[in-house]
């Protein structure tokens, strides 16, 4: 979760103000939403159309692993179908690497998707008369590859998913798991950029859920891919996030680090959402600090942690020895502590100042 | 007395298809004539027990060992009974009509499956193909391209193209969206995505489509004997005509043994590759 590191890397993806409404009066219902600015509600009133998408910017940057979490029916599978134009918007910019997607031709959108853009999908979309060699070796075999090439790169892809030793296995022969291990090699053996994946892990059970989400943020980071991830479920989108966006009824609520959604959620349904999520890993020292003139002790004598250090490593820290409170120390020089009161509050989810000023 | 006939105007608009298209309907007829000699020929010239043997042995090759055991049954009851000619000549008939319905029912039955309207356009059409009692289209048929083998094919193939067409639509509306998805996100040319990802995907029900144009298109086949089509029709229309029970039973029995040998030869051949997967 290097904030500062991606900021400055290149941005990919760059998605500007998209819409998507269907229907059959969508022209007329886009017009209007321009012209009069209707909401969602009055779109589907006035034109029986349906907003899938309203308004939704994002940045994707380089090596950057982005989340978007939302409920089923908050158009978040409808938002990544933009992103490589599976899906037309009916309104706004999708620009990869620079280029507007909209501008390609067939030609060179074809080029794109199967140089730049990987996707993997929650059915994962195996081709059953295949096996898996061939079903990874896929993407390439439609570019033109020869036989010896595409199935050299399947063959190192499927190594990195742990699948090497399947390759003549047909995918009904494989378990959920496995399939989408093949569904993420087939992605790969492309060696795109950016990878969109689908709900990948949705349906498959919770132990092997996540143990494919920390193998597939450590193979993404190995590799230097890129990622936009679909989730339902915030867990996952917080284990694999380097950024979470949080979606309903089409519209983007917030986009941010896991800890600035859980420590500063944008309204109430974020706040509900995080409301179940443990802190202990998220909520970091620099988050919880309080000004070192406030306390009152001997600053020498505390403990001391760097700012990125967790309530965890925090609370190991003061439960270790014998005093009442952590200084923070940054280059050196003490920036701030944090007290017994200061990480209870962060275990709630909240700061000393936001408590301060209820 | 005030009756509408639809005869009182389809028969002068197949007159005057006659007397200005008659040129084409030649050409037509001519083709059809010399594929079908061409097909009886090539199922005729070798003495029955030879061409049982070439049929067991490519299906042994080709399809499997129950295949090829199937196909010397039927192919054996057939010289049995003493219907070899006739059968050999239904089998080109059926295997010719057929070849023609899916040529034209399987390219039209993809369009429909991609377009809602060419669906909706079609599908009166082809309830009136399938619930017209054959026998009604034996007449145009026979009044443009008179009697014989002619008119008994463009009868079959009027016959055999709805069952193709309407399950070629359902296996490609049947194909799962993420698969076609896939195509696309891989940068598939449409071209690839339907031969490599629709084709395979729909095959189970095109096989059945397949099944179901050769089954009805052997139906009307028989059906046509009765406009001098030859083969087993015309030994069924024999057996009726004289009351004869026991000609009628031979041909009909021999029509079940070709309806088992085409069917179950045309679906394991193209149905081959998925047992080994």
């Amino acid at each position: 979760m290097d904030i500062k590191n991606s900021d400055a890397a290149e941005v990919l993806i760059d998605c500007q103000s998209v819409w998507k409404v269907f229907g059959e009066k969508s022209t007329e219902a886009i017009r209007s939403i321009t012209q009069r600015g209707l909401t969602k509600k009055q779109i589907l009133q006035e034109f029986n159309c349906v907003v899938g998408v309203s308004d939704a910017s994002l940045q994707v940057r380089r090596g950057e692993i982005f989340c978007i979490m939302g409920l089923s029916g908050s158009g978040k599978s409808t938002l990544i179908r933009l992103l490589n134009r599976l899906i037309a918007p009916s309104l706004g910019k999708v620009l990869v690497k620079g280029r507007d997607i909209a501008a390609l031709n067939d030609a060179d959108l074809r080029q794109m998707r199967a140089k730049n853009i990987g996707m993997v999908f929650q059915s994962v979309a195996l081709l059953p008369q295949r096996n898996v060699l061939e079903n990874a070796a896929f993407g390439l075999e439609v570019q033109g590859v020869g036989r010896d090439e595409r199935n050299r790169a399947a063959e190192a892809a499927l190594a990195k998913v742990g699948l090497a030793d399947w390759t003549q296995r047909y995918p009904s022969e494989l378990s959920g798991g496995m399939q989408q291990r093949v569904g993420l090699a087939r992605a790969l053996t492309s060696d795109p950029e950016i990878i969109l994946m689908d709900e990948p892990f949705s349906a498959l059970d919770p132990l092997i859920r996540r143990q494919l989400q920390d193998e597939f943020r450590q193979l993404t980071k190995d590799l230097g891919k890129s990622a936009v991830f679909i989730t339902h479920d915030l867990d996952e989108a917080i284990r694999i996030g380097d950024r979470i966006a949080i979606m309903k009824d089409g519209v983007i609520i917030q986009v941010g680090t896991a800890e600035e959604i859980v420590m500063n959620p944008a309204d109430q349904y974020v706040a509900d959402f995080v409301a179940g999520i443990s802190r202990l890993h998220l909520v970091k020292a620099h988050s919880l600090m309080a000004p070192v003139a406030g306390y009152a002790g001997n600053v020498d004598a505390l403990p001391r942690c760097a700012p990125d250090a967790d309530i965890d490593a925090l609370i190991g820290a003061i439960t270790g020895g014998h005093s009442d409170a952590v200084a923070i120390a940054d280059n050196g020089g003490i920036v701030g502590i944090v007290t017994i009161r200061n990480l209870l509050l962060g275990v709630r989810g909240e700061t000393a100042d936001a408590s301060r000023a209820a | 007395m005030n009756q509408i006939s639809p005869g009182a105007f389809l028969a002068p608009a197949v007159d005057w298809l006659n007397t200005n298209f008659h040129p084409i309907f030649a050409v037509i007829s001519r083709i059809i004539e010399t594929v079908l000699t061409g097909i009886e020929t090539a199922l005729l010239t070798l003495p029955a027990p030879a061409v049982i043997a070439v049929v067991v042995l490519a299906a042994v090759l080709a399809v499997g060992i129950r295949a090829a055991i199937l196909a010397a049954c039927c192919l054996g009851f057939c010289w049995l009974m003493g219907l070899w000619t006739a059968s050999m000549q239904t089998i080109a008939l059926v295997v010719l009509a057929v070849a023609i319905s899916v040529l034209i029912a399987f390219p039209l039955g993809i369009v429909a499956a991609r377009r809602r309207r060419v669906e909706a356009a079609l599908r009166p059409i082809l309830d009136i193909m399938q619930t017209v009692p054959p026998w009604v289209y034996l007449i145009p048929a026979v009044m443009i391209f008179s009697l014989g083998r002619v008119p008994a094919i463009i009868a079959t193939i009027v016959y055999g193209i709805p069952p193709m067409l309407r399950l070629t639509t359902l296996a490609f509306r049947g194909v799962p969206n993420d698969l076609k998805e896939l195509g696309q996100a891989i940068g598939a040319r449409p071209g690839t995505i339907l031969w490599k990802i629709e084709l395979p995907a729909a095959k189970p029900t095109l096989l059945v489509g397949l099944n179901q144009c050769i089954l009805l298109s052997l139906a009307m086949v028989v059906l046509a004997g009765l406009v001098g089509a030859g083969g087993l029709g015309a030994e069924v229309t024999r057996g009726l005509t004289r009351m004869e029970m026991g000609l009628g039973l031979r041909a009909g029995l021999a029509i079940v043994a070709v309806a088992l040998l085409l069917d179950r030869l045309s679906r394991s051949a193209l149905d081959r590759k998925r047992k080994g997967a």
